[in-house]
């Protein structure tokens, strides 16, 4: 295919493709995002296309790679077309039972179907499962349909129209009007208007402009981003040409963590395949715009997300944030004004263009619009990515789509918005994610990581946890955050190991509101947060900590001590086998006793002890009990 | 020693730096070429890259520390680089990262003495459905048990 020349000739090789497809051929789609590729959809792959040969189906029936579904607690996730039948937890031998009897026969193979935990009903189709029934897929549901490498599959999709409707149909002015209609807020965790951030690099004085992808998502626990680069590559590519010719660049860059390769490999043919169909170039479509872009990987560093480090990274400069204003609106990549969205950001873009600002604005909330994509992680039942319409609550999203948590434990907290995010109680389960919302509630919308946590998790230990992540993360060029977070770093440390002084909550919350406010960038403004609302919400757990040296999660290792119940052991020896420590006194018929000395605290015994004996426990707060004297050992 | 860099990559990213109006965005991309192709970047590396962009040796080397995926010293054949951020924490990575410790026999940032591994911390690696996550080079491994991993040590030694 020669490079198309005007809109005409797209809308021409859409229709060629759309033709020569039929809706009723059968087609094996096979998630293969990085999360199955980890579970193994490779071998399954390899087994579709050896089946499909054996069975001389090839060409017959369509196999589709596509990127990550979300439900990647049950992956590999296989759907087969026409009918949708959604089939879970495949396996390379569960391949030839799913050709024959499925898209040969027609029926249905029970066993790897969605089972509803609570019901025991099975659901046959995708939407038919919780997981998916609840969600609203506008952004992530195209990567089910999609080849993430095929130019083809986009377009049959209805790819590239929004591109061409900003270009023949729309001035630049009015795509950015659009934007800022449809109330669309930066995705990577600021929530600015992208609207009016457009505006800014759209009105700066300057020829050359640029456009920037943040595909660094350093935010632990949100790898959303990572499914939209891997499983639709073009939406993004779109969105970001959207952006360019509204605000007048020429050139972008894509920005992405060396972590992931697949998002890199899909984009890199993605770029190509646009460049030799003319839909990156000079004179796109024949529009008279131009537009190139550039891949540049990162190389490890978590404050490269960051808008300023980002692009000093990109200059080849070491990745440090620098003072705004002024805002790399104004001067941004070699001091040129420049516009930085992260992937979900320009992944909206092409749907507000299509469907237009009112369509978009309908679904949300007053102040956050559209939709919102979350990895929902941690002690939940149904791991993935979620999608919902802003306004939906945190309890919607963790029990009807996430399943609740597993092992009738019961929930904690969620902790939103990555390292710098805050945490959650129970009673607040209600609140409604919106930028705004979260905030008011003490926690952030970040990036989209949403973490659950179970009575097990100990928050002051998590603080701890964030802090140390931080300080590893911190520059270190302002002395608010680098010393604000060692401080603060150092008081938790010594509370969860059962050092905590009368006081240190006082001190935590000074060094806290101290750092937030004389840092320099969004990392030490924010680095406080895990502190500040974990002590809001959890200040009894601290207490315990510092006040009875006890971990009411009994979680933190210095607070907490295994012990086997004299009444309990059957002298089975599985704990005695299981400890790497030698710290378990045992043998045939005797009663075994744990040397407090020697227990490292790892918890192979608690483990290992057979659920029938439930002899070994654990404590904190309280004297471990006496062991029994040698001589009253034996069990009768 | 290998060579740093072949001719055709070496003849790629000067013609590169040529057409480039900032040769110096090209700096990680050349550091990365030459740790591809050497294992790791030694000093005639980091002068390698300052002359063909057009730069100092200090300007490189700035650049070369400051991220922890360009290494300035021999690694092992491979780097093992598992995750220690929250949802990997959250579900049993500091086991993870006790086991492979005591399997390769080595700390964190060290190398075992047949050569065949490193082993690094890293920051989240996006594989939080499947955590607790590992990589080794880049392939990733999920849902690591110390079985899963034991495997995966296995398969991945050459
Ligand atoms: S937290 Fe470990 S992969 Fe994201």
């Amino acid at each position: 295919m020669p490079r198309m020349k005007s809109a005409a000739e797209l809308e021409e090789f859409r229709q060629q493709i759309l033709a020569q497809r039929d809706a009723d051929q059968p087609c094996f789609t096979l998630c293969s995002g990085s999360a199955c590729h980890a579970t193994g959809c490779g071998p399954v792959a390899a087994a579709v296309e050896q089946e499909l040969e054996k069975q001389g189906l090839t060409g017959k029936v369509r196999f589709r790679r596509t990127g990550c579904h979300g439900f990647c607690e049950q992956g590999p996730v296989a759907v087969i077309y026409p009918e949708g039948i959604c089939y879970l937890k495949v396996k390379p031998e569960d391949v030839a039972e799913i050709i024959t009897e499925t898209i040969v026969n027609k029926k249905v193979v029970d066993r790897l179907l969605y089972v509803d935990p609570t019901t025991g009903e099975k659901a046959t189709l995708e939407n038919e499962i919780p997981f998916y029934k609840h969600q609203q897929r506008l952004i992530l549901g195209l990567n089910l349909e999609i080849d993430p490498q095929s130019l083809e599959d986009y377009l049959a999709a209805g790819g590239y129209q929004a591109l061409v409707k900003a270009l023949f149909e729309m001035t630049p002015e009015q795509v950015v009007g659009e934007v800022k209609e449809a109330g669309l807020r930066g995705r990577g965790g600021a929530g600015f208007p992208s609207g009016v951030k457009w505006d800014f690099a759209r009105n700066a004085p300057g020829e050359q402009k640029y456009v920037v992808v943040n595909c660094d998502e350093g935010d632990p626990g949100a790898y959303m981003d990572r499914s939209l680069m891997e499983g639709n590559p073009y939406a993004v590519l779109e969105g970001l040409m959207i952006g360019a010719y509204a605000i007048g660049a020429s050139e972008g860059y894509v920005y992405i963590r060396q972590e992931y390769p697949l998002a890199v490999e899909n984009l890199e043919v993605a770029i190509a395949r646009a460049e030799e169909h003319g839909l990156l170039g000079q004179d796109i479509l024949g529009s008279g715009f131009d537009f190139t872009v550039k891949v540049h990987r990162g190389a490890g560093a978590f404050i490269c997300g960051e808008e300023t480090s980002l692009l000093k990274s990109l200059e080849g400069m070491p990745g440090e944030p620098n003072a705004r204003p002024p805002f790399p609106a104004i001067k941004g990549l070699w001091n040129k004004p420049t516009n930085i969205n992260n992937v979900e950001t320009w992944s909206n873009i092409p749907l507000i263009i299509n469907r237009g600002a009112e369509f978009f604005n309908a679904i949300g909330t007053e102040g956050s619009k559209g939709t919102k994509i979350f990895s929902l992680v941690g002690k939940v039942n149904n791991t993935g990515l979620v999608e919902v319409p802003m306004g939906a609550t945190l309890r919607d999203i963790i029990f009807k789509i996430g399943g609740g948590i597993p092992g009738d434990k019961a929930f904690k907290a969620v902790q939103t918005g990555g390292p710098s995010g805050g945490c959650l109680p129970a009673d607040l389960l209600d609140t409604q994610v919106d930028f705004d919302e979260l905030t008011r509630a003490g926690a952030m919308m970040g990036s989209g990581g949403m973490i659950v946590m179970d009575e097990d998790t100990c928050l002051v230990d998590l603080a701890r946890y964030f802090l140390g992540f931080l300080s590893d993360e911190s520059c270190g060029k302002c002395t608010p955050c680098r010393e604000g977070i060692r401080q603060m770093l150092k008081i938790l440390t010594r509370i969860t190991n059962g050092q905590g002084k009368e006081g240190d909550i006082e001190r935590l919350q000074d060094l806290a509101e101290t750092t937030r406010g004389a840092s320099l960038c969004a990392l030490g403004k924010t680095a406080p947060n895990p502190v500040l609302s974990t002590l809001k919400h959890f200040r009894d757990e601290y207490e315990a900590h510092i006040h009875d040296q006890r971990c009411p999660s009994l979680s933190c290792k210095q607070l907490i001590a295994f012990h086997i119940d004299p009444e309990k052991c059957r002298a089975c020896g599985a704990c005695l086998r299981k400890c790497p420590a030698e710290a378990i006194d045992g043998g045939k018929k005797r009663i075994h006793v744990i040397d407090q000395d020697k227990c490292t605290r790892c918890g192979s015994c608690l483990d290992a002890c057979p659920a029938a004996f439930g002899a070994v426990g654990k404590l904190s707060g309280e004297p471990v009990p006496a062991p029994v004297p040698e001589e009253q050992r034996a069990i009768g | 020693m290998n060579e740093l860099l072949p001719q055709p990559e070496h003849d790629h990213f000067r013609a590169k730096a040529a057409a480039s109006e900032h040769p110096r965005e090209l700096i990680i991309d050349l550091l990365r070429a030459i740790q591809e192709h050497h294992g790791w970047v030694p000093d005639e590396g980091v002068e390698l890259t300052a002359e063909i962009l057009g730069l100092s040796p200090l300007q490189v080397e700035e650049i070369a520390t400051f991220y922890d995926k360009i290494f300035r010293r021999p690694v092992g054949r491979k780097v093992i680089h598992y995750c220690d951020s929250i949802c990997c924490w959250a579900t049993g990575g500091e086991q993870v990262a006790a086991h492979l410790q005591q399997k390769l026999g080595i700390g964190p940032g060290e190398t075992t003495a047949d050569g065949a591994f490193t082993l690094l911390p890293s920051c989240c690696l996006g594989a939080c459905g499947d955590a607790p996550a590992m990589m080794i080079e880049l392939k990733l491994y999920g849902r690591l048990t110390p079985e899963k991993i034991d495997a995966a040590l296995e398969k991945e030694k050459d």
